[in-house]
């Protein structure tokens, strides 16, 4: 298995890691090329943290074998190994100003001074910070925390860097922006980044991959788009990005096509993946995106067949999430179950309101059943 | 591999660490009490001949002077330790939730400078206030109100004073932190849901403040119970202070074996009190004093 | 007026902690042979003149001496105590050893032993050794013998718990991932050690030398029983106090002691306030 690849900035092989009874990390591998960025997205507990601090070596792995460029680095210490993390409190040292704090991987390896002001003064500037160096940490904002984290790390050159879930920290605005900017940041140096979030807008807006962590193992790995749209379990399925969901019965299953008994009283179709195998009576979840959901508001109530659509419901709306381009529709079908969908709504009064009669409808091939 | 390895420096770091600790509490602090105890059992019957027994404790049950020494030493330490806690919990009160944040800096320092005054200069301080020609007495003198030199010293009210004097600022500073952690909030929601000043102080205050309360009352109580300076010197040679026996024996009748069957007496004894207040508080050791 | 009641309990309270220790403080400067009112002028004999009747502290030999030793113990003891309470925090916040709970007991209980009873029982279990190295072997083990070294020891066996407690506190407070980042940037373990988590103790060892400092010039009960010939200058001060009674000059050694004390002090709140910004 351990093949040397030297295609891969970083291949982790079959790792597994348990605490006691608890099984962090379940037998994982994935392999990242050079200079992209790959996130780890995952619930809390999910042994992603547990996965990082095995790459950067503060805790060993039971089982499996770590390669960074080829090289195994399973016997090499943490501060031995050529891969830098930002914390995600930073761990900035309050004691040291900037300098002090980005010269001090620089001074571990005994740079000359010359070196250090040079190689300081370079990384500030791709960090767009230049002249920050003779500040203390508590003076800086919360953006700028976050650059020099990165700088300090990066002044070092490390073939990977690793980034322990760093806008956790911040407010929802500097969060949006530095989103932007850790993506400018990665395409700027070009060295692999390994983020590991369990926010899942975070992943997808920044990543070139996406891993779906869950119970210490990987659900899918794939590009933002392939997890949004074809997830591969039912668990990414409902972890990545909103979705309804139904539990029920297959009453009739064959070439990628199911339909489903749901308990909440309605029919459904739906397609399934390959790697899903359903039949007859199996128990199972169908799962629809609010924005895949048709919301008619022109409609009577016995007659609801004049769509291609495959599956159609009626209801009332129950309310209305309004969230400017991003808004909803909560509606209250026959059975009482609540459903979301998005609409668009233009500030006219064709908008719907709430106890309007609306119908539904999805295709099946929007529909993905587990 | 490398686990095994770093394993190995864990464990060596923890030996390491753990010897000075362990050097210092068996040596300094074990094996002197249990030497202690060995050396109470002991008694001299001739010169360079001694016999082991009970008789150190025997002499001092029946000896009322020792034992009423004991009573009188461990009632007046319980008297200044409620003492203290009820002046100077409004004083830890108001440093702590009432004085502006500026004012209450400087009053904590305040209350911490004299912390690091010698008892022996406490002490002289009040003799030169309180003896006959002292300040206080001349003072009264001069302004007419006595006629004759007043002695405020020698009794055993002006022990106590003295006494409540040099542990008050232990009782203050645990005070002080405990009551600093609690939530202006809890306050002010105990008084919303309609609950007086009173019902507020015992229902909220005083059970928060609680560890901080058996904090400061057990030191308070085992440094009045061991003091030797203030008594002796406010109270005059006769104040009847139980270190002073133990210094009796141990120094001036060089009877170390019955010194330190009294000493070991006092530990006993003042362990005992602390663990029956501990025990009716419904605190441990470690929920008070351990805790910082 | 309840307000203005409290209020006024709270100055009473500062006037009653302030009393004696100016009353000690103030007689250094009245020039008289008694420090008793009424006020006969202002002097600084008490400190620098250099014959009697008024032999001022400075020119005093044994004061001077006894000054001397109480600096040499509390150093002493402050480097000892600092050390350990140090290797203390270290071994109480890191790691995890069976029957913890328990050790840590054990590491507070100096503190709430009487300072008398500690003084008894090393003086008692020194001489001891003492005694029965000189009957078995001949030798004088001069250094167990009540004097500077059982000084040092007696204070050092209760200040370290002070220290211990003091550098305990500030070390739970440090954030362990700083060490990890310092580490993950290539630096090695004595490096981290010397160049993070040490700086970030420095105020909190700072601080607990200089309360060891101060509790070991202070101490008088655990010494008592300790001392030898090199008095330190609280044993020198009460054997003047109760020999020749009160003079102006223990006014004066009184005053100066407060001052450094309160210097002391001040330095430690203002290096434990700096870190914390």
């Amino acid at each position: 298995m351990s093949t040397t690849n030297p295609t891969h900035d970083l291949a982790c092989t079959a790792l597994s890691k348990s605490f006691g009874s608890v099984q962090a990390v379940d037998n994982v591998s994935f392999d990242i090329p050079p200079g992209s960025f790959f996130s780890i997205l995952g619930p809390s507990g999910c042994g992603k943290t547990t996965l990082m601090r095995m790459i950067a070596g503060f805790e060993n792995p039971d089982h499996g074998d770590i390669q960074i460029k080829g090289r195994s680095v399973i016997r090499i210490p943490p501060n031995k190994r050529n891969v830098k993390m930002v914390f995600q409190h930073l761990a900035l040292f309050p004691m040291m100003n900037v300098y002090d704090n980005i010269a001090y991987g620089l001074r571990c390896v005994g740079a000359s001074r010359k070196e250090i002001d040079q190689k300081i003064a370079d990384v500030l500037e791709r960090v767009a910070l230049p002249d920050v160096a003779k500040r203390e940490i508590h003076q800086l904002s919360g953006g700028q925390k976050q650059r020099i984290a990165i700088a300090r790390c990066m002044v070092l050159n490390p073939d990977v860097l690793l980034l322990d879930e760093p806008l956790g920290a911040l407010d929802l605005k500097l969060r949006e922006a530095m989103k932007i900017e850790l993506k400018l940041l990665q395409h700027q140096f070009n060295t692999t980044f390994v983020y590991i979030t369990h926010d899942q807008s975070e992943a997808l807006v920044m990543s070139d991959n996406v891993a779906v962590m869950n119970e210490g193992r990987f659900e899918q790995i794939g590009t933002p788009q392939a997890l949004y749209h074809h997830p591969a379990s039912a668990f990414v399925a409902g972890f990545v990005g909103d979705s309804n969901r139904w539990t029920g019965k297959v009453i009739d299953a064959g070439n990628n096509n199911v339909r489903l008994s749901c308990d909440a009283g309605f029919d459904a179709q739906s397609h399934t993946t390959d790697t899903i195998t359903l039949s007859r009576g199996d128990n199972a979840t169908v799962y629809v995106r609010p924005e895949h959901i048709q919301v008619d508001t022109q409609v009577n109530a016995d007659n609801n067949n004049q769509t291609d659509a495959t599956n159609a419901l009626t209801g009332h709306i129950d309310s209305l999430l309004f969230n400017g381009a991003n808004s909803r529709v909560l509606v209250r079908d026959k059975a009482g179950e609540l459903i979301e969908a998005d609409v668009t709504l233009t500030g006219s009064s064709h908008d719907p309101k709430p106890g309007d009669l609306v119908r539904l409808s999805w295709r099946s091939e929007q529909a993905l059943c587990f | 591999m490398a686990g095994s390895r770093a394993k190995d420096a864990k464990k060596l770091a923890l030996i390491l660490l753990f010897t000075p600790f362990a050097l210092w509490i068996t040596l300094l602090i074990l094996l002197p009490h249990v030497g202690m105890m060995v050396l109470s059992l002991k008694e001299k019957v001739a010169p360079r001949v001694y016999e082991y027994g009970f008789d150190n404790y025997i002499n001092f049950a029946q000896e009322p002077i020792y034992w009423n020494t004991l009573l009188r030493t461990g009632s007046v330490s319980l008297l200044v330790t409620l003492l203290a806690l009820l002046i100077g919990f409004p004083v830890a009160y108001y440093i702590a939730k009432i004085a502006g944040n500026r004012t209450k800096g400087a009053l904590f320092l305040l209350c911490l400078i004299p912390l690091w005054v010698s008892d022996l200069i406490r002490a002289f301080g009040w003799i030169l206030l309180l003896r006959e020609t002292g300040v206080i007495s001349s003072a009264l003198q001069a302004s007419g109100l006595i006629d004759t030199p007043i002695e405020f010293l020698y009794n055993d009210a002006t022990v106590i004073m003295g006494l409540v004097y040099t542990v008050v600022l232990f009782m203050i500073v645990p005070l002080v932190s405990t009551l600093d952690g609690m939530d202006n909030e809890m306050i002010e929601a105990g008084y919303n849901l309609g609950g007086n000043g009173f019902t507020v102080l015992r229902r909220i205050i005083i059970p928060y403040a609680m560890p901080g309360i058996v904090a400061g009352c057990i030191v308070v109580f085992m440094l009045s119970a061991g003091s030797y300076l203030t008594p002796i010197l406010l109270g005059g040679k006769n104040s009847s202070w139980f270190t002073e026996q133990i210094y009796d024996q141990f120094i001036s009748r060089y009877n170390w074996e019955s010194g330190a069957a009294f000493g070991f007496v006092l530990l006993v004894f003042t362990s005992l009190v602390v663990w029956l207040g501990l025990k009716l508080s419904g605190q441990t050791l470690s929920s008070t004093v351990a805790k910082s | 007026m309840l307000r203005h009641g409290y209020r006024l309990y709270i100055v009473l309270f500062f006037v009653f902690l302030a009393a004696p220790l100016i009353a000690a403080g103030l007689f250094a400067f009245n020039d008289s042979l008694f420090p008793v009112l009424p006020w006969r002028g202002f002097t600084l004999d008490w400190f620098f003149n250099d014959t009697e009747p008024k032999l001022g502290m400075f020119h005093d030999r044994r004061l001077l001496r006894g000054l001397y030793y109480s600096f040499v113990i509390a150093s002493f003891v402050a480097m000892l105590s600092v050390f350990v309470g140090t290797c203390n925090a270290f071994l109480f916040v890191r790691h995890d050893f069976p029957a913890k709970n328990f050790f840590y007991i054990l590491m507070v209980l100096p503190l709430v032993i009487p300072g008398v009873i500690l003084g008894i029982s090393i003086l008692a279990m020194a001489s001891n050794i003492a005694n029965s190295v000189e009957r078995s072997m001949g030798i004088d083990l001069e250094l167990l013998r009540p004097g500077i070294f059982l000084v040092v020891l007696g204070q050092f066996s209760f200040i370290t718990t002070i220290t211990s407690l003091i550098i305990t506190a500030r070390l739970k407070k440090f954030d362990t991932t700083m060490e990890e980042a310092a580490y993950n940037l290539g630096a090695s373990k004595a490096r981290v050690l010397r160049t993070i988590t040490l700086p970030f103790l420095r105020p909190a060892m700072i601080a607990g030398a200089i309360v060891a400092f101060l509790v070991s010039f202070e101490n008088f009960n655990t010494t008592l029983f300790l001392v030898g010939s090199e008095a330190p200058l609280t044993i020198t001060m009460y054997d003047r106090m109760v020999k020749v009674g009160s003079t102006p000059v223990l006014n004066a050694v009184s005053f100066f002691l407060m001052l450094g004390s309160a210097l002391l002090a001040l330095i430690s709140v203002l290096v434990q306030r700096d870190n914390k910004s």
